[in-house]
């Protein structure tokens, strides 16, 4: 850009801004949202029998929806806490959108497991009488403990900004006003606030490894084959954020569309995620080799029986799309410098988010559908309702991303603003503490390595 | 100072939650410790270990005890859809088992009940204790608290616990024929073979009446009691002399699934 952009004037300008293609996007999520509803009322009467689940796949689309939901959710706190640790400069206008991902896909998350209940009227058992040896107890602990750190995390950066616009807005003085807790901005309060902010992530690193953990040990702390695995709980993690960085990337492109932010979401900032992509596409790949390999070495019949359900067997189909959309896809778009551009790096988002979603399918049902003793199996076809409830999810998910980016500034303008102003000193001044002691700057070479080369 | 304060607390109050569930943990683990150590106090407080056996050399697979199973429980009639749709509950049910290799094949008809493991894996994963193991040895259901989340369901590997999908229906006569011993259960909870605990209630108090303790042959559970072929035995596996632990020391003996540890209360005799 020839002359510098104002951040808070383009900001406000989009969210006060409401165009025809906005209500229409409204209007569309809340259609499939109250659908949703319907599907839902719909199985609150009858029963699960509404669903496709059943003995023994006693577990199906709701639980995959869980585990993918969790999954997405460490895209925002644990990346943007741990590239504001590093100091990593090219995080300012990137955080915000990561930790709103992070606050509003856990509900949908934990909603999907409220779906799943037989008796979701007594879904508070777990606080009234709760069993701390269960695997699922853990999950509300960890699960809760991480919905309340990622608020707070996603709060305190936002109260100056928040502040800023309970001046420029005074129609939703009231709103804001009572939101910015009295902000001033004064040096005093900025030092707390940095110090705060600098408190809460690294205490949500550890909440968040430990939230995709435990939603593993779900499966693993059982004996069913091909779910009692040790490395299931790294497996997740890294899986849960793997697709969590997908989701950002795509919901990073399509802000920058839709609220023409090319001036602050620059190639840069995808081509920096986009590698961090490309480590966890190897990461993942190396997870899922692992557990494969170890499990048809060790070749024993029950989990042999699953193992070839998923590769041969009635699975194959979304084993092998999971391994196209998860790894081959994405290593040759992210590995190719002329395919690692905004649309390569959507395509191979949009396949990852697909293949994670199968990847947490074909865990859960194909080990329920080969019982270790000869059950009788009827096969598993998700009905409408539980498709109808998967879309209502998503949709609700996407609204509510919508709302928040007009309620609340979607890119923060402090930490922007605080970027352009000190950015540029503080990393010279870190850089400087890096170099040998006692020397002068090394001068400026007459030819760089890369002219001498030719 | 918000955020610091915060997490200042919510460190302090994670760390005592981690400290009560580890005591929580240890004084399960103890409870069901002195439970398994009972054998040593005294003859009147010991707690029977109620199991069964099944010789699968004198089964017919008729079916009989499913159909009492059924009756007894006030299980519902599995219907033509339900069964299509792999929805119907059973708690005892038949199950193929292929033994040998071709040539010599041969396939039978398993019965197979819950295993009341006497180390469950179903019962520590419930989140609510909806299901648990008594101090005899029954694993239990707690219908009124079920949360319906079918992890005990998932987690048993004898695949034996069964879900409402439903609410359960009856036609028109049989609803008036339900044991008023047993609950009837709501939909959305999970459910399994009982042992037909309400029997032992039954037989405890009769004796209690009569003044004088439980003997063999008090307790029987329904699919005993109508097995034609006299292929099941029940009763206490602590008492040396009762027909299930005699039975049970058979040379013909073995456990389903043995190597998972669970310690099943079922043992199945078959000529090997
Ligand atoms: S057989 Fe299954 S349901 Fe019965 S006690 Fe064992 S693990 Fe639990
Ligand atoms: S289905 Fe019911 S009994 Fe089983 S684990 Fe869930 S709440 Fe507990």
């Amino acid at each position: 850009m020839a002359q510098p952009r104002d951040l808070e004037a383009d900001l406000i300008a989009s969210m006060t801004r409401f165009s025809r293609p906005f209500f229409l996007l409204v209007g569309f999520l809340l259609a499939v949202i109250g659908f949703a509803a319907y599907a839902w009322v719909h199985q609150l009467r009858d029963g699960l029998v509404v669903t496709g689940l059943n003995r023994p796949v006693f577990w199906g689309i709701y639980i995959t929806n869980f585990v993918f939901f969790i999954g997405i959710s460490h895209a925002g706190t644990l990346i943007s806490a741990i590239l504001r640790l590093c100091q990593a400069e090219w995080r300012r206008p990137i955080t915000r959108m990561a930790e709103t991902i992070t606050v509003l896909v856990l509900f949908i998350g934990a909603g999907n497991i409220i779906m799943d209940l037989g008796r979701p009227d007594r879904a508070l058992n777990v606080f009234l009488h709760p069993n701390f040896r269960s695997p699922l107890l853990w999950d509300v602990t960890s699960i809760t403990t991480y919905v309340t750190a990622s608020i707070c995390y996603l709060y305190l950066p936002l109260i100056p900004d928040i502040a800023l616009l309970r001046d420029r807005l005074p129609r939703r003085r009231w709103f804001y006003g009572a939101l910015a807790l009295g902000w001033r901005g004064t040096p005093n309060e900025r030092h707390r606030l940095e110090l705060a902010i600098a408190v809460l992530a690294v205490v949500v690193i550890p909440i968040a490894v430990s939230v995709h953990t435990v939603v593993s040990w779900v499966f693993a702390m059982t004996v069913q084959p091909m779910w009692h695995s040790t490395i299931f709980g790294p497996y997740f993690v890294v899986g849960a954020i793997y697709s969590g960085i997908a989701a950002l990337i795509l919901a990073m492109a399509v802000l920058r569309k839709t609220y023409r932010l090319e001036a602050y979401l620059k190639p840069v900032h995808f081509k920096n995620l986009g590698l961090l992509l490309l480590v966890m596409t190897c990461l993942w790949t190396y997870f899922t080799f692992a557990e494969y390999l170890t499990t048809f070495y060790g070749h024993e019949p029950d989990e042999m029986t699953i193992f070839w359900a998923k590769l041969s067997g009635p699975y194959a189909p979304y084993f092998w799309t999971m391994a196209a959309c998860c790894f081959a896809i994405p290593l040759v778009i992210l590995s190719l410098p002329a395919t690692r551009t905004i649309p390569g790096m959507v395509v191979a988002s949009s396949t990852i988010l697909v293949g994670m979603w199968l990847e947490r399918f074909i865990i859960v049902v194909p080990s329920l559908i080969n019982p270790r003793l000869p059950v009788p199996t009827s096969g598993y076809t998700p009905t409408w309702v539980e498709g109808a409830i998967t879309a209502g999810a998503f949709a609700a998910f996407l609204l509510l991303y919508t709302l928040f980016a007009k309620v609340f500034p979607i890119i923060s303008v402090w930490e922007v603003e605080e970027g352009r102003q000190r950015g540029i000193q503080d990393t010279v001044e870190r850089l400087t503490t890096y170099l040998p002691e006692g020397e002068a700057p090394p001068a400026p070479a007459t030819k760089t390595a890369w002219e001498w080369s030719r | 100072m918000e955020g610091l304060a915060y997490s200042r607390r919510s460190f302090l109050a994670r760390a005592l939650a981690a400290a009560a569930s580890l005591a929580l943990f240890r004084r399960l683990s103890k409870a069901e410790a002195s439970v398994r150590q009972a054998p040593g106090q005294a003859v009147a407080a010991r707690p029977h270990r109620w199991g069964m056996v099944i010789d699968l050399d004198r089964c017919t697979g008729c079916q009989a005890c499913v159909v009492a199973c059924w009756a007894e429980n006030n299980q519902p009639l599995p219907s033509p859809e339900a069964h299509r749709a792999g929805r119907i509950i059973e708690w005892m049910t038949l199950l193929p088992s292929t033994e040998g290799e071709y040539p010599a094949v041969r396939q039978r008809l398993m019965p197979v009940p819950c295993q009341h493991c006497d180390r469950p894996p179903c019962t520590p994963v419930c989140p609510v204790f909806a299901t648990y193991k008594n101090p005899e040895g029954l694993v239990a259901q707690i219908y009124p608290r079920c949360i319906g989340c079918r992890y005990c369901v998932n987690a048993c590997p004898y695949t034996c616990k069964f879900f409402n999908w439903s609410t359960p229906t009856w036609p028109a006569p049989m609803e008036a024929m339900h044991n008023p011993d047993v609950s009837v259960r709501p939909k959305g909870v999970t459910e399994k073979c009982t042992f037909c605990h309400h029997r032992l209630i039954r037989a405890k108090e009769q004796a209690a009446s009569d003044g004088r303790t439980l003997r063999e042959g008090d307790y029987v559970p329904a699919c005993m009691q109508v097995c034609p072929a006299r292929a099941i035995a029940f009763g206490d596996l602590d008492e040396p002399n009762s027909a299930a632990s005699q039975l049970g020391r058979s040379p013909r003996r073995s456990l389903l699934q043995e190597e998972l540890g669970t310690r099943p209360k079922v043992t199945y005799l078959a000529e090997a």
